[in-house]
């Protein structure tokens, strides 16, 4: 914007052009990204509200809409406790990613921030974490967990899941606040805040986007997980992912297609309520990154 | 030099904790490998008290209203419902799991009829004779098989599948009884413009089914009688040989080399398709769905054989009761009720599931109801069980394998037949 | 340009303050006192890992020393199989099963024939899907970095394929590209999308780099927004052109965020497992690592975690890769306040 103002008033116009062509260019590539993400989620959105008896029928726009499946989806008597189930994948997301990004600062702050030995002992036994492959971590903690009673608990399925986002987690803040401006928690010092102070004040807002893209990602991590969750949980604490596999047909080899959309995107519209609140944040951060 | 340095570090950081938790982790080595894990089959035989049932989902609301039932007439007794996933491949992680943690609470589990043999001998599952004794007189023979493992009885038949034709009575007034007759009513489907034939080919258990069906249709077997691979012969060669033809010459159309269950109904349902061989379930499917275009114009046959009918595979799942269970009086009480003719007619006439009794298939009511149960008798009468197998996984695996490159024609059938006799007897021998 | 770009990178090495003459004191004795108060703020995330990774991963080696219980002829039951040694690695890499007449290569059909196959199926899958999920992201995170009206829907409308759970993304691509589905009905075409192996695995590369790229474009989005407008303000006075302000600030400056975000995306593409398992069930050329170790571990558990274990070291090794020749130091820039350059 500044940069505009001052350019002289031939140059103006011609920038102004090239900023509307730009601004066109913008809005076009934006089109295409719309479409290539939401396309197949319309598909799907088509398909959940399809009557069962049409479950096939490659109509691509809504035809024979009903609700029958949501209600499927929440019906108690079918066996089904969805809305159980999304509590339980909302506390095991939200504890996941507190923790894991309380943890994950620390850690990622120690590793940015400070001088100590051992620093590629520590960032290659966290990368090592996310290398082995999932199934074959999953019979040793079932019996480690069935063995100490925690089967079927919420613990059981957060510490796991901690511990599959850490990693990303780790790294990604490691990467980010290797880029701050450090100076400026020096002069917070100076100014007579204590360390943590200064990290907290000065430090976390200019982070913001960084933590807050963090923490979507380990949030959403949490959410769709799978494997563990199938394992490890109990009828009470069961969580959406595997209360998918759960849904039947009302027949044998029947694949419950319709119900299976349906609820993915009971599942996935909580997700895109809250990326648009964290949204904000993002912005924030941003506005707060203009101070430096 | 700088990185690599870095990385020797960072490699010897992953080991070095590895090496440090495995010091305080403790060595117990769990999992299939350990042979003593076997319960004892001796003991808790008298034992009375709760229970757990534990089931794949309950599609169609059968199971809790029954153990409702149960509960009522036992109170002391209770049976708590434990429902796995929808997905057989789920269902079976899960009782390994808990098995292998020896855990005492799966008391009665439902096993689909290819896991029995591998259950009982993990030595997971408590034999039933003896003081145990179970008693199958009236019980489909077939079904009883599948539930036999070393001439012992593991599990108690529950509900059973059987493939049937599914066929167009409008296009063909009189079903194919053979192979080849079917073959030739192709040119009926050539001249309206559909597909002739189509089954279940894509690389899945479903594919096991069908290259069995064809290869014991033909008079072939997948193992013989003591157990051993026998498909290198000139019977299991026609079997899989009028698979391969018939995609060759177009009477299996090459789409369904990618069809399961579904895939093929749905071609069926909106007319595509004159003959389909798939399970009981897409009777009342077809006849409801809005999309059918078939509702009043398709009948059902037995799968069409060398002479007369052929030989089905069969599908369907026994109840069986965990060695580890405590409770193993009130866990056989239960088998008994779930088994008893009055649960099996519920069974049918709530949830469609094809019963193990006999006498049930020309019960009046329920012919009413499931007016397939007569073709599905006959179908079950001529079933051939899939091998009986503790290894049935890298069974399926060498069957569906090899079929599906031969059904692609990536290889010859005999080609395929050598490999899977090969792989088949490699897995038995592992 | 990179003149410009450089006292920023370089900021946190500024930051540590001590003077180049008393650098080697100085920093003996702050390495000792921050040695502590890092170890502190390190500890909770190690014990998390220790308790989920290690403690299962050490199982999983000790198992795979043993032999897989076999089946006692006479009283068909299973027998522990005892110690292996390396046994169940020779087995996999060397493709060596075990049949009537001794060792011999595994037949077609075994899952033992399959380690090598599945091996390059893992590699071409990763190397394709995260190629384009890069390209992708990075242009996804360059358009939703500028402003305009409807920014934000954007954005999250960008989340959806990842918050979608993996297993109905699967189902629902399955769905698709079905011969009769709404792929082939939309572009009037009748493509096998399952039936061979060109459109089975561009298939499964479609369904992953719709679902994963949004991870890239967030992270690359994050890393984005670190660079002050002032920057690209003040090029764009020097009269930079696009391509060179991509090239000289945006790429160095993203670079961590970007390596970091390949790096995982690797890592997890290389143990992909639901989309082939669901999309085609492992056939025409699509079976993973992750989808034999799953049918291993229904066979026989410890073989299956001699899989495992070679597909760590795999994994591994591309890591390895990654930090020595791409420079992907995402290690690297995390760690060298200064002193490795």
């Amino acid at each position: 914007m500044s940069a505009t103002t001052l350019d002289p008033a031939a140059a103006k116009s011609v920038a102004r052009r090239r900023e509307r062509w730009s601004s066109s260019r913008t809005y076009i590539s934006a089109a295409i990204i719309l479409i290539w993400c939401l396309l197949p989620f319309y598909w799907m959105i088509v398909t959940a509200f399809r009557d069962v008896g049409y479950t096939f029928d490659p109509t691509p726009w809504f035809t024979h809409v009903t609700w029958d499946n949501f209600t499927t989806v929440f019906s108690e008597s079918l066996g089904n406790h969805f809305a159980q189930n999304l509590l339980n994948s909302l506390i095991v997301a939200t504890v996941t990613t507190a923790v894991a990004l309380l943890f994950g600062v620390f850690a990622a702050y120690a590793l940015a921030r400070l001088e100590f030995r051992f620093k590629f002992l520590v960032l290659g036994f966290v990368l090592g974490a996310s290398m082995f492959p999932g199934v074959a971590i999953v019979t040793p903690l079932f019996q480690l967990f069935t063995n100490i009673g925690w089967f079927g608990t919420y613990q059981a399925l957060i510490i796991p899941n901690i511990s599959f986002v850490l990693p990303l987690t780790v790294y990604t803040l490691t990467s980010f606040f290797r880029e701050m401006p450090w100076e400026l928690e020096e002069a917070a010092r100076i100014d007579g805040c204590t360390q943590g102070e200064a990290f907290r004040k000065v430090i976390m807002p200019l982070a913001a986007p960084a933590v807050f893209t963090t923490a979507i990602l380990a949030f959403i991590g949490a959410w769709n997980e799978f494997l563990i969750a199938s394992q490890l949980s109990s009828e009470a604490t069961k969580t959406v992912t595997v209360a998918i596999a759960y849904f039947a047909g009302s027949q044998p080899h029947q694949e419950p297609y319709t119900a299976v959309m349906a609820a993915g995107t009971v599942v996935t519209i909580p997700l895109v309520i809250l990326v648009l609140v964290f949204q904000r944040k993002i912005v924030a951060g941003l506005t707060a990154g203009a101070v430096k | 030099m700088r990185h690599s340095r870095k990385f020797a570090s960072l490699a010897a950081a992953s080991v070095l904790a590895m090496t440090l938790a495995a010091c305080s982790g403790g060595g117990s080595s769990g999992g299939s490998s350990s042979g003593g894990l076997s319960g004892d089959a001796g003991a808790n035989l008298d034992g009375r008290g709760p229970i757990t049932y534990v089931q794949g989902k309950d599609n169609s609301n059968v199971v809790r209203p029954l153990v409702d039932k149960w509960n009522a007439a036992h109170p002391t007794e209770k049976v708590t419902f434990k429902e796995q996933s929808d997905k057989a491949d789920q269902q079976h992680d899960d009782l390994v799991q808990n098995f292998q943690a020896k855990n005492a609470n799966y008391d009665v589990v439902d096993v689909d009829v290819v896991w029995t043999a591998e259950f009982a001998a993990k030595g997971w599952l408590q034999p039933l004779k003896d003081k145990m004794a179970f008693d199958t007189t009236g019980f489909l023979p077939a079904t009883v098989a599948t539930a036999t493992y070393k001439n012992t009885l593991y599990a108690a038949p529950q509900t059973s599948d059987g493939g049937l034709l599914y066929y167009r009575k409008d296009l063909v007034p009189t079903p194919p009884k053979t192979w080849d007759e079917m073959m030739s009513m192709c040119s009926i489907a050539k001249a309206k413009g559909i597909d002739c034939y189509a089954g279940q080919f894509a690389q899945y258990e479903g594919l096991t089914v069908n290259a069995a069906e064809a290869i014991n249709t033909a008079g072939g077997v997948i193992v013989d009688k003591d157990g051993k691979p026998a498909v290198n012969t000139p019977e299991a060669k026609a079997g899989l040989s009028n698979l391969v033809n018939a995609f060759k010459d177009g009477n299996i159309p090459k789409q369904a080399i990618t069809y399961q269950e579904e895939q093929g109904r749905q071609s069926f349902e909106s007319g595509k398709l004159l003959f389909l061989r798939n399970w009981p379930y897409v009777y009342n499917l077809a006849k409801t769905d809005g999309s059918s275009v078939v509702k009043d114009t398709f009948g059902i046959a037995p799968l069409p054989g060398k002479t007369g009918p052929g030989a089905s595979s069969l599908g369907g799942h026994n109840i069986a009761m965990s060695v580890y269970s405590k409770h193993k009086a009130t866990a056989m009480d239960f088998m008994k009720f779930m088994t008893s003719q009055e649960t099996e007619k519920f069974y049918a006439t709530q949830g469609s599931l094809a019963p193990v009794l006999s006498a049930l298939y020309t019960d009046k009511d329920l012919v009413a109801k499931l007016p397939y149960l007569p073709v599905l008798l006959t179908s079950i009468q001529n079933a051939v069980p899939r091998p009986v197998s503790p290894f049935y996984p890298a069974v399926t695996q060498a069957v569906q394998v090899n079929a599906y490159a031969a059904l692609k024609g990536d290889k010859s059938v005999d080609q395929a037949l050598t490999d899977m006799q090969a792989a088949l007897t490699a897995a038995g021998s592992q | 340009m990179s003149m410009q770009a450089e006292p920023l990178t370089r900021r946190g090495k500024k930051g540590t303050g001590a003077g180049p003459e008393n650098k080697e004191v100085g920093q003996d004795r702050k390495q000792k006192t921050q040695g502590r108060a890092a170890a502190l703020l390190i500890i909770p995330s190690m014990i998390v890992l220790g308790i989920v990774i290690v403690y299962p991963v050490i199982e999983a080696i000790v198992m795979s020393l043993q032999k897989d219980a076999g089946l006692d002829p006479v009283t068909g039951t299973f027998v522990a199989g005892g110690f292996a040694g390396f046994y169940n690695y020779i087995h996999w890499i060397l493709q060596q099963c075990n049949t009537p007449n001794g060792q011999a290569s595994c037949p077609a059909g075994t899952l033992g024939s399959q380690f090598w196959s599945a091996t390059g199926t893992t590699f071409l899958l990763t190397v394709v899907s995260v190629a384009l999920e890069t390209v992708i992201g990075f242009w996804m995170a360059i358009i939703m970095s500028r402003t305009f009206r409807g920014r934000g829907a954007l954005r999250a409308a960008v989340l959806v394929p990842w918050a979608i759970p993996t297993a109905v993304t699967a189902k629902l691509w399955f769905f698709i590209f079905a011969f009769d589905g709404i792929a082939n009905t939309l572009f009037h075409t009748s493509i096998l999308w399952t039936g061979s192996e060109v459109p089975a695995r561009s298939a499964i590369i479609i369904a992953d780099v719709w679902k994963t790229t949004p991870f890239m474009a967030l992270l690359i989005l994050a890393g984005l927004q670190m660079i002050p407008d002032q920057v690209y303000e003040a090029a764009k006075v020097d009269g930079a052109t696009a391509w060179q302000r991509f090239r000289l600030i945006t790429l160095p400056l993203v670079k961590p965020a970007l390596m970091v975000a390949i790096l995982f995306r690797t890592l997890d593409a290389l143990r992909m497992y639901d989309l082939p398992a669901i999309m085609t069930g492992g056939a025409n050329g699509t079976t993973t690592l992750s989808i034999l170790v799953v049918n291993q571990i229904r066979v026989g558990f410890n073989s299956a975690a001699a899989l495992s274990t070679i597909t760590f070291l795999i994994i591994f090794i591309v890591a390895f890769i990654f930090v020595r020749f791409l420079g992907a130091n995402a290690v690297e820039s995390a760690t060298n306040s200064g002193k490795a350059k």
